[in-house]
């Protein structure tokens, strides 16, 4: 058996992968959370890879996304970030220029983040061996006192809220590679949550769960947590913010938005009674002006999510399967 | 009348009968019948039932073991629209053959087959031509765009089916219970409303948004109300009686009609389209064929059964186990608009939340 | 294996034309449909024009959409019904 492209996706095929060979050979109680985060010892740690292509993107480039990946994982994790590392993998023959171009993305996000780049490690690959560059990131975050972020803690009765619209970074990226324009403004949403998050913490510290809603898009990240909490999810489709852009470009390759990837968004499942709260802070923050209150947690049945289409039906929001593909079927 | 009145008169004519099968011919309405939930509101005695309407799940294993011969030689670039990568041969699939390192590119148009060609010169281009009616001119298109430019390394490799001989056969197979269709509404853009005038049961065209699938099912039972069968068009904005008469040239100028295999079923007449000869320069099967093993295979798959409306797939012994959209057994599993794997992915038996 | 979308067209060349439907724009050929003029809305599928969409139609099923999410009431849904 090999490894298929899909099985970096994200989805059900990546989780596969994991159950199947990585868990097996590494088990143990905090790997085995599989949290955005692990935390130990009072600290939030946490590595992501970064291998996107193209490198530079409207709304940013790889050397932003890797930090901002890394922030986002710790800070939803109830973490304040401190400090990072970067490993570059180059391939021979790399313009020396566009690497400025990259760390100096790097150096700006992790201003903008307040966190700090504080080991790493450069190594080049023969020409052939790696596709222009990739990069590691690893990071570590101190976890706020009096906050809990944990699936154990989501209750029947929270409310789903999103950060704002779904799928911008997916379409972005993916525009391009299969023949699509999209108009100017339509661009990743690449972006350092820390302090947006720290704001709702200190408006709500019971916020139950955040999660960064990444790969596998909002579809895998909800699955996640239906099944992690032994409880039921219900969201309204109506409610759920996809630019028009976007959802065009969802009719046009037969993608779903849920399922599209992004890199500045996290869902938050947060107690009733401060939901409108949560939702002025988002709103009154850049990354959240279009945050909204999507749906809430159910008793039954459990470990599914629901959506409540615009027709008044209730339909199952599967896991996603694995690398998006655009189809004409 | 907004939905809320369209579902209360799907409501009312459905009212006090016997339980009535309506049967969908195409994945794009499957798709678009799971997504907005129009079974969940749908009265109990009505129920959809879906027919063939994927070409994926309509494909034979030989096409598949076919195009991964081709996909393994070093001198081919295998071309597909996304949908065929994890289509099951008799072995192995594309997207395997791909982690092999066969050279699979996805496309999105038929037309990116001209510039791939014309990038790789030295390499055979095979585009893998599947899909009904509707996909088959873009095939035709292409060939005829190819062949004006003097392209000597773009081939098809033809497996399209058509929509009517496949609703013919069902409504003569004895054991077919379904009482009315909802047609395919691309299809028809093609080759017209009128081309389904044959039938002999309630039938509408219908569109794919839910209140244009909602109107056809009302179509259909108001139709099965007064005791009339005709085909009524509720896709009027795209479906005309004769449909598109260019692309119907240019389908026939590049294909004629063939008998066909279909997946689960069997030889259909007329049922497929072949390569005329002026054009078999463009068929890689007749330039340069592959050989491949005829694999019988032996499991307890219904797909058969399943693309006839005969069973619904919780009835088959592997739906759910052994098969499942990551491990597929069946075509109707692994693609998206397969009958099971829409059943799989929107709740397996338990549409109602 | 019938995906389709509306697009407007925006310019010719050949028969190759650029369409575009909420601000995202590609290329479409136009040999299944060589009657597209600019300013048309037509149906797209795998990269080809495939019909031009009856423009009174696709408004009333645009109308429909958008009252469906919540819009006010703007169209008789019996307008698009013709037999």
């Amino acid at each position: 058996m090999k490894i298929e492209i899909g099985h970096g996706g994200g989805g059900k095929m990546s989780a596969e992968l994991l159950s199947g060979i990585i868990l097996p050979a590494l088990n143990n109680d905090t790997l085995r959370q599989l949290g955005d985060a692990a935390t130990v010892g009072g600290l939030a740690f946490t590595t992501d890879s970064y291998v996107v292509r193209p490198l530079f993107f409207p709304g940013g480039d790889i050397g932003k996304l890797a930090v901002c990946g890394t922030v986002n994982d710790l800070a939803v994790s109830g973490a304040k970030p401190k400090y990072l590392s970067l490993a570059l993998i180059i391939e021979e023959g790399f313009e020396q220029s566009e690497l400025k171009k990259i760390l100096n993305s790097v150096a700006t996000a992790a201003r903008a983040a307040g966190v700090e780049i504080v080991t790493g490690d450069t190594k080049v690959v023969g020409r052939g061996q790696a596709d222009g560059m990739y990069i590691n990131t690893a990071g570590i975050g101190e976890l706020i006192k009096g906050v809990e972020i944990s699936a154990k803690k989501i209750c029947a009765g929270m409310k789903i809220i999103i950060s704002g619209t779904l799928g911008d970074h997916s379409a972005t990226i993916l525009a391009r590679r299969h023949g699509l324009e999209l108009p100017e403004g339509i661009k990743s949403d690449c972006a350092p949550l820390n302090k947006m998050i720290a704001e709702m913490l200190r408006a709500e510290p019971g916020i139950a769960m955040m999660r960064d809603v990444t790969r596998g898009g909002l579809a895998s990240v909800l699955n996640e947590l239906a099944q992690a909490s032994g409880l039921g999810i219900l969201i309204e489709e109506e409610k759920i913010p996809v630019r028009r852009e976007v959802r065009a470009f969802c009719d046009i390759l037969g993608f779903d938005p849920l399922e599209l990837a992004n890199e500045g968004k996290i869902v938050a499942i947060v107690p009733e009674r401060s939901a409108e709260k949560i939702l002025t802070v988002l709103r009154g923050n850049i990354y959240g002006a279009e945050a909204a209150l999507i749906g809430e947690v159910v008793e039954k049945p459990k470990g599914k999510v629901g959506l409540r289409t615009p027709i008044g039906a209730i339909r199952i929001v599967d896991m996603p399967a694995g690398e998006l593909v655009p189809r004409i079927c | 009348m907004d939905t809320s009145e369209l579902i209360k008169k799907i409501n009312r004519l459905a009212e006090g009968k016997k339980k009535l099968r309506i049967m969908e011919v195409c994945g794009t309405h499957t798709v678009a019948i799971f997504r907005a939930g129009i079974r969940q509101i749908l009265p109990d005695n009505v129920e959809l039932v879906s027919g063939p309407g994927c070409p994926v799940c309509v494909t034979n294993d030989d096409y598949i073991d076919t195009a991964i011969a081709y996909a393994l030689e070093e001198n081919f670039i295998v071309a597909t629209f996304g949908d065929m990568l994890k289509v099951p041969g008799s072995r192995s699939s594309l997207a395997a053959a791909q982690a092999q390192g066969s050279n699979i590119k996805v496309i999105y148009s038929p037309l990116d087959c001209i510039k791939i060609a014309q990038d790789n010169p030295n390499k055979k281009i095979i585009f893998l031509a599947v899909g009904f009616e509707t996909t088959a001119p873009t095939a035709a298109a292409t060939v005829l765009s190819a062949q004006a430019k003097g392209l000597k390394n773009l081939f098809m490799l033809s497996a399209q089916k058509l929509v009517p001989p496949v609703l013919k056969f069902l409504l003569n197979s004895p054991d077919f219970r379904v009482d009315g269709f909802l047609l395919p509404g691309h299809v028809a853009v093609v080759i017209g409303a009128d081309a389904f005038n044959f039938l002999s049961i309630p039938s509408a065209v219908a569109g794919f948004e839910a209140e244009e699938i909602l109107l056809a099912i009302a179509s259909v039972l108001e139709q099965i109300d007064n005791g009339r069968a005709e085909v009524a068009n509720k896709y009027p904005a795209v479906v005309t009686a004769a449909g598109n008469v260019t692309a119907q040239k240019i389908l026939s100028r590049v294909y004629e009609v063939a008998d066909s295999e279909w997946r689960g079923m069997e030889l259909i007449p007329n049922s497929g389209l072949r390569i005329r000869e002026e054009f078999a320069k463009f068929d890689i099967e007749q330039v340069e064929p592959v050989k491949i093993e005829k694999v019988k295979k032996k499991n307890a798959c219904r797909c058969g059964e399943v693309l006839r409306g005969l069973v619904n797939p919780t009835q088959c012994p592997l739906f759910g186990k052994a098969c499942t959209p990551s491990r597929a057994v069946g075509a109707c599993m692994v693609s998206v608009e397969g009958v099971c794997a829409a059943w799989y992915k929107y709740g397996s038996n338990n549409f109602r939340w | 294996m019938c995906l389709a979308f509306p697009a407007k067209v925006l310019e010719v060349e050949g028969d190759l034309a650029t369409v575009e439907r909420s601000g995202v724009k590609r290329k479409a050929s136009l040999m299944l449909l060589p009657e597209a003029k600019v300013g048309d809305y037509v149906l797209i599928h795998a990269g080809f024009a495939m019909q031009v969409i009856d423009e009174q139609e696709l408004k009333i099923r645009d109308a429909l959409v958008a009252e469906m999410n919540g819009a006010p009431r703007s169209v008789n849904l019996e307008l698009g019904i013709r037999n």
